[in-house]
C-alpha cells in the first residue's frame, strides 16, 4: 500500500481524542453551577433580572450591588479556585505516577497554613497596614514548602526521583504542621480565625480577590495544558520516557512549579479546601478514559464547576450562618477517596 | 563505518564493577547479540547505549557521542525495547505505539498526519491493527510485546536495543518476535544489538554473538565460534551439548550431570 493510499484511510481507534461533546458537557456544567451560584441566596434574584444584568440592561439598584459585588464575584472566584485545584491535582498525578497525587503532596497546604497561622497571629491586621498580608503569607508559605520539598528530595539519592520528592513532601508538610500547631496553641485568641483559614472560604470582597489570583491561575493553567501529551509520556516511568526522548525530571520541575504557582495562589485567597484536587480529576477519567490530553482541559471546568456548587451548598444548608467549604469538599471527598483507592490496583500505585 | 562502536566502557554501581573497560563494534545493519550469565553486564551495556546509566568511555553511534546528543537526538537514532515495559493501565495499544513519535515531535509539539500514517503502517505490520483500540491490559504477553515493539519501530531509529525480547514468551511466541525483528530489520537496515539467555535462540538469529562474563567481554564471534560445548562449561560452569543441524544453525542443550565424584 502506498503511503499516501494509508494517509487516507488513517482512521486509528483508540488514540486520545478531546471529544467535542465532552468540552461542550464541561461548559454547560460551569455555566449552570454559575447560575445557580448567582440566583442563590437570602436575597431573591429572579433569572431575568440576571439575564438583563449581564446583557447590560439596568435593574434594581440593590440587586445590581448583591449580583455584581458579592455573588458573581464568589461565583468566579469559586470556579479558578475549583478549576485550578482540579487541575493541578490531575497534574500531580500525572507527574508522580499516583493516583492519590494532590496539589498538596508536596506541602502547599502545610506551607499555606502556616503563613496565613504566623500573618494572623504576628500580622498587624489588615487595618493596621491597610493590606490584607494573610494571602500573601500563605502564597509564600505554600511557595517556600513545595521549594523545600523539591531541593530535598533533589538531594536524596538511591530512592526513584518521585519517590524521593513524596517523601520530601511529607517530612516538609509534617514540619510545617508542627510549627503551624505550635504558633496556633501559643496565640489561642486567635485559633478560630485560624481554623476558619484553613477549612476554606471563599468569600470576597468585590473583585479584588479574583484580580488577585487570575494571573497565576491563568498562567499555571496554560503551562500544564501545553503539557498534556508529555504527562501521558511520563506514564511509562523515567528511564522509558527518556528513551523517547524526553526528560523527566525537567518535565516534572516545570508542572510541578506551574502547579504550585496557581494553588499557592488559589489557597492563598480561598484556604486549603480539601479533595478537589482528587475527585474531579478521578470522576473525569471514569468518565471520558486516562489520558491526560482529555483529563486536563476537562478539569478545569468540572473543577470549576464542583467548587461552585460546593459554595453554593456551604453558603446554603445552614443559612443565614455559612458551613466552611473545606468541610463540605472534605465530607464528600473522604468517601470518595476510600472508593478510589478501593478500585485502584496496587500496581498502580 | 560501524553504526556503533564502544571504547573503554566501564559501568558501575557504588562499588559494583558491572563492566570493566569494554571495547565493541556494531556494523551498520548488523544483530549483535550480547550473551552472558546473570549479571555480566549485558543490561547494563544496553542502558548506558540509550544513556539510562552512567559510564566512563566512550560510546558513539555513527560517529557522535552519546552524551552530546540531546534527549531527543538521540532517541531518533537509537529505539529501545526494555526487558519488562511499563504498560500504562488503560492506555490503549495505538495511543502507546504513537508515544514513539515523541522524539519527532516539538516539545510542546502535537502529531500530525504524517505520524498518524507511521503508526497505522507498524499497526499494520505488526498485525495488531485489530487490537489498536484495546487497552495494553487486555493482550497476551506476546501481544504485549509486540506493542512494545511497535513503539520503538515509531521512533524510526536506525539502532534497535531489545533487552530480554522473549524472556516471558512460549516458544512459539518467542519465534514469532525473534523473526518480526529480524524481518524488520533486514527491511530497514535496522542495526539490532539484543541481550538474550537463550543460547540456542540468541545463535539461531545474530550474526555475531558477544559473551560477557563478569563485565569483561571474553569472546566475539559468529555463534558457530562462540557456542562450544567447551566455551559454555567453562564460562557458564554448565554441562551442555551442542547439536548442529541444518549446517550453521546449533542448538545448545542442557544436560543433566547424572554422577558427582
Amino acid at each position: 500500500m502506498t503511503v499516501q493510499a494509508v494517509a487516507a484511510q488513517v482512521r486509528i481507534p483508540g488514540l486520545p481524542r478531546l471529544r467535542w461533546l465532552w468540552t461542550a458537557a464541561g461548559v454547560v456544567a460551569l455555566l449552570a453551577a454559575a447560575l445557580l451560584g448567582v440566583l442563590v441566596g437570602p436575597a431573591h434574584i429572579s433569572p431575568a433580572a440576571v439575564l438583563q444584568a449581564l446583557t447590560g440592561s439596568s435593574i434594581d439598584p440593590g440587586q445590581a450591588t448583591i449580583l455584581w459585588q458579592l455573588r458573581l464575584p464568589r461565583v468566579v472566584l469559586g470556579a479558578l479556585v475549583g478549576g485550578m485545584l482540579a487541575t493541578a491535582g490531575a497534574a500531580y498525578q500525572g507527574v508522580f505516577r499516583n493516583p492519590l497525587a494532590d496539589p498538596y503532596l508536596l506541602g502547599a497546604a502545610a506551607g499555606a497554613n502556616l503563613g496565613a497561622t504566623l500573618a494572623i497571629a504576628y500580622g498587624p491586621g489588615a487595618s493596621g497596614i491597610g493590606v490584607n498580608i494573610v494571602p500573601i503569607a500563605a502564597f509564600a508559605g505554600a511557595a517556600s514548602a513545595v521549594g523545600a520539598a523539591y531541593v530535598l528530595g533533589r538531594t536524596v539519592t538511591g530512592l526513584r526521583s518521585t519517590t524521593a520528592l513524596i517523601l520530601a513532601g511529607v517530612a516538609v508538610a509534617t514540619f510545617f504542621n508542627a510549627v503551624q500547631t505550635f504558633v496556633q496553641q501559643s496565640q489561642t485568641d486567635t485559633i478560630r480565625q485560624v481554623y476558619t483559614w484553613i477549612l476554606g472560604r471563599l468569600v470576597t470582597a468585590g473583585w479584588d480577590g479574583v484580580f488577585l489570583v487570575l494571573p497565576y491561575i491563568a498562567i499555571s493553567l496554560v503551562v500544564i495544558v501545553l503539557h498534556r501529551r508529555l504527562l501521558d509520556v511520563l506514564s511509562v516511568g523515567d528511564d522509558e520516557a527518556t528513551s523517547l526522548g524526553i526528560s523527566a525530571r525537567r518535565i516534572r520541575l516545570v508542572v510541578v512549579i506551574a502547579a504550585t504557582l496557581g494553588t499557592a495562589a488559589a489557597v492563598a485567597i480561598a484556604g486549603t479546601i480539601a479533595f478537589v484536587g482528587i475527585i474531579v480529576p478521578h470522576t473525569v477519567r471514569l468518565l471520558t478514559g486516562r489520558s491526560y490530553r482529555v483529563v486536563i482541559p476537562l478539569s478545569i471546568f468540572f473543577g470549576g464547576a464542583f467548587l461552585v456548587l460546593a459554595d453554593t451548598a456551604a453558603r446554603t444548608v445552614v443559612a443565614p450562618a455559612e458551613l466552611s467549604i473545606g468541610v463540605l469538599t472534605a465530607f464528600i471527598g473522604a468517601p470518595f477517596f476510600i472508593a478510589v483507592m478501593r478500585s485502584t490496583r496496587a500496581a498502580e500505585l | 563505518m560501524s553504526a556503533i562502536s564502544l571504547r573503554n566502557l566501564s559501568i558501575a554501581y557504588g562499588r559494583l564493577n558491572a563492566v570493566k573497560q569494554i571495547d565493541l563494534d556494531v556494523a551498520a545493519g548488523e544483530w549483535l547479540t550480547l550473551v552472558g550469565p546473570n549479571g555480566a553486564g549485558k543490561s547494563s551495556v544496553l542502558r548506558a547505549i540509550a544513556r539510562l546509566t552512567q559510564f566512563t568511555g566512550d560510546i558513539t553511534i555513527g560517529g557522535d557521542h552519546v552524551g552530546a546528543l540531546r534527549g531527543v537526538e538521540l532517541a531518533r537514532r537509537v529505539a529501545m525495547v526494555p526487558q519488562a515495559p511499563h504498560m500504562p493501565v488503560g492506555m490503549a495499544v495505538s495511543h502507546y505505539v504513537m508515544l514513539g513519535r515523541g522524539p519527532h515531535l516539538g516539545y510542546l509539539g502535537r502529531e500530525g498526519r504524517r505520524d498518524m500514517t507511521v503508526v497505522a503502517a507498524i499497526l499494520d505490520r505488526l498485525a495488531l491493527q485489530a487490537f489498536a483500540g484495546r487497552t495494553l491490559d487486555q493482550l497476551s504477553g506476546g501481544e504485549r510485546q509486540r506493542a512494545a515493539i511497535g513503539r520503538a519501530l515509531a521512533q524510526e531509529a536506525p539502532v534497535l536495543l531489545v533487552d530480554e525480547p522473549t524472556s516471558s514468551l512460549d516458544v512459539a511466541r518467542q519465534q514469532d518476535v525473534l523473526e518480526l525483528i529480524d524481518e524488520i530489520r533486514q527491511a530497514r537496515g535496522l542495526t539490532v544489538v539484543a541481550a538474550m539467555h537463550d543460547l540456542t535462540l540468541a545463535g539461531q538469529y545474530a550474526d555475531r554473538l558477544a559473551l560477557l562474563v563478569e563485565g569483561e567481554v571474553v569472546m566475539v564471534g559468529p555463534p558457530r565460534d562462540v557456542l562450544t560445548e567447551a566455551t559454555i562449561s567453562a564460562q557458564y560452569g554448565a554441562q551442555v551439548r551442542v547439536i548442529e543441524h541444518d549446517g550453521d544453525s546449533r542448538a545448545v542443550v542442557p544436560i543433566r550431570r547424572r554422577s558427582r565424584a
